[in-house]
């Protein structure tokens, strides 16, 4: 029974870097229609970042702050490089940006050894053990499920309530309307890259203390992110944020009662299921 | 507004859609647009509206060029648009949809609503107030608080209408809104027109159904291939052999 509370806990805790992945993925295909495989990426700039800075003597929470800041900052990059730099001009199509930000995460890989090298990274995250139920669980795991559940409370709050989340979903709902009524939506498709790249940022930041980095630690976040968010056909936060959870639970019970080596796997077998399932259903 | 459109053309992969158009429109006038299927009618519709860029000509709003600002711009200069297709916002209620657009053109501006301001909070209340009206106007009040997407079709075109209003626009344009309504729908969009006319509202009609608009409009312009054929008022343009050759065929 404590194991079965302790992996529980963990794989909330694990999840909840995979929810954080697709909530962004989700955050900006809704708006900008375009899958975003440099998604991952963010969270591995974010980390390394946090790492120099925590070395350099910065306190905890300030260079997780910096962190997820490049990460914002390497999103909207990214939607710039995406959407195109001119005001009006008609932006790239979706099929042909996903290509790109496959490309943009490979150049992060050559940034990231430059800067950072090819060795894994870590910084310790809140030292000690917790007790619950019995159960024993590293206390950073239950920092990585403080933080990631009010993130998603705000992000909610901050579509459903505020004009700017609100012009948002209404670029989401109809990019023509939305024009119509004098909403910039390039300028919405880039707030959505850099609330993507945050996002992501934010779930580097915060698993690395359990999971270490390295540069192409981004295909362990992508394929689970992309996983998660692929329940609800990339366009349901929801759903997406269940899924990320889902999956980090499911690994970790993989794990424990089964043999730790599966745990991409998982993931990958549960998004084939999904895409094969939809599209029958589609049919 | 003054809306003046000088020499514009827009060609779809070497076909003229629309050709070497110019027209203005005067402040307060109500203006139809007719013409046979493919006349281009809803291509210089969209060259206005900023939904597409014209290949050559002007676009004028109160003088200034506008040809080169993408639609979001133009909306900004006070043009509504509202399309022949139901475009509402999904996920949203029918008051929440036509707020989004003076949202977007609130004077208090997006920091102010984010730390919710004072000055925020007072455009919300107006900005309510104002949905309220606009609702009224077309018949939506009841539905304020429903889902956009279970509003019948027709009504979800009256939200459009409603959405485009309280964004309080200087040139409305409107695509074809008779089309597919019910007699008695239709006699209230006319009424509703003829009020906004009457209100000093700049109006551009583009529609399909000549009665409609015969009655409605202060001028009137025929495009045929692309082109203007005649242009005046209903009686005028009524009593022209091209214009009559253009919609029975040549005799």
């Amino acid at each position: 029974m404590s194991d079965l509370v302790g992996y529980l806990l963990t794989g909330l805790g694990i999840g909840s870097g995979f929810a954080l992945v697709a909530s962004g993925l989700v955050a900006i295909h809704r708006v900008t229609r375009v899958v975003n495989f440099a998604q991952g990426a963010f969270a591995v700039l974010a980390a390394m970042l946090t790492s120099t800075l925590l070395a350099a003597g910065l306190p905890h929470g300030l260079a997780e702050v910096g962190g997820v800041a490049l990460g914002a900052a390497a999103g909207l990059l990214t939607g710039l490089i995406v959407l195109g730099p001119r005001r009006d001009s008609p932006g790239t199509t979706p099929g042909t940006a996903l290509i790109v930000t496959l490309g943009l995460g490979v150049l992060a890989y050559a940034i990231e050894v430059l800067i950072w090298g090819d060795q894994p990274r870590s910084f310790p995250g809140v030292p000690g053990v917790a007790e619950i139920a019995s159960a024993r669980v590293p206390a950073h795991y239950l920092l990585i499920i403080g933080v990631a559940a009010p993130v998603f409370l705000l992000m909610a709050l901050f579509f459903a309530r505020t004009d700017l989340g609100k012009a948002l979903s209404a670029c989401a709902s109809n990019r023509y309307a939305a024009r119509v009524v004098g909403i910039d939506v390039r300028r919405m498709g880039l707030l959505a890259f850099a609330l993507g790249g945050a996002l992501g940022g934010l779930a580097g930041v915060l698993t690395t203390p359990v999971q270490q980095v390295t540069f192409d630690s981004d295909v362990t976040l992508i394929v689970n992110g992309f996983a998660a968010a692929v329940l609800g056909g990339l366009t349901r936060p929801v759903v997406a944020l269940g899924g990320g959870l889902l999956l980090g639970v499911t690994q970790t019970l993989a794990a424990g009662y089964g043999g730790g080596a599966y745990q991409v796997e998982v993931a990958l077998v549960l998004m084939l299921t999904v895409m094969i399932v939809q599209a029958a259903r589609a049919r | 507004m003054r809306l003046v459109v000088e020499g514009a053309s827009r060609a779809f992969g070497g076909v003229w859609a629309v050709r070497d158009v110019s027209l203005t429109v005067e402040p307060g006038e109500l203006r139809a647009v007719i013409g046979p299927n493919g006349a281009g009618k809803s291509t210089l519709f969209a060259l206005i509206g900023g939904q597409l860029a014209a290949d050559h000509g002007r676009v004028r709003f109160d003088g200034d060029p506008v040809e080169r600002l993408p639609a979001h711009r133009r909306a900004r200069r006070g043009v509504s648009v509202v399309f022949q297709a139901a475009r509402v916002f999904h996920g949203m209620t029918v008051l929440e949809n036509v707020m989004v657009g003076a949202h977007a053109t609130t004077r208090s501006g997006f920091l102010a609503a984010a730390l919710r301001l004072p000055a925020h909070r007072r455009d919300e209340r107006e900005i309510r107030t104002a949905a309220m009206v606009c609702l009224e106007r077309t018949g939506l009040a009841d539905w304020a608080g429903r889902a956009a997407e279970e509003l019948p079709l027709g009504r979800q075109r009256s939200l459009q209408l409603a959405r485009a209003l309280c964004a309080r626009p200087r040139l409305l344009l409107l695509d074809e809104p008779a089309s597919g309504l019910r007699a008695a729908e239709r006699e209230r969009l006319a009424g509703l027109i003829t009020g906004l006319r009457a209100e000093g509202l700049t109006i551009l009609l583009v529609e399909h159904d000549v009665a409609f608009v015969m009655r409605l409009a202060d001028r009137v312009t025929v495009l045929d291939l692309g082109r203007v054929i005649a242009e005046g008022t209903p009686a005028e343009v009524r009593a022209r052999p091209e214009v009559v050759a253009a919609y029975l065929g040549p005799s």
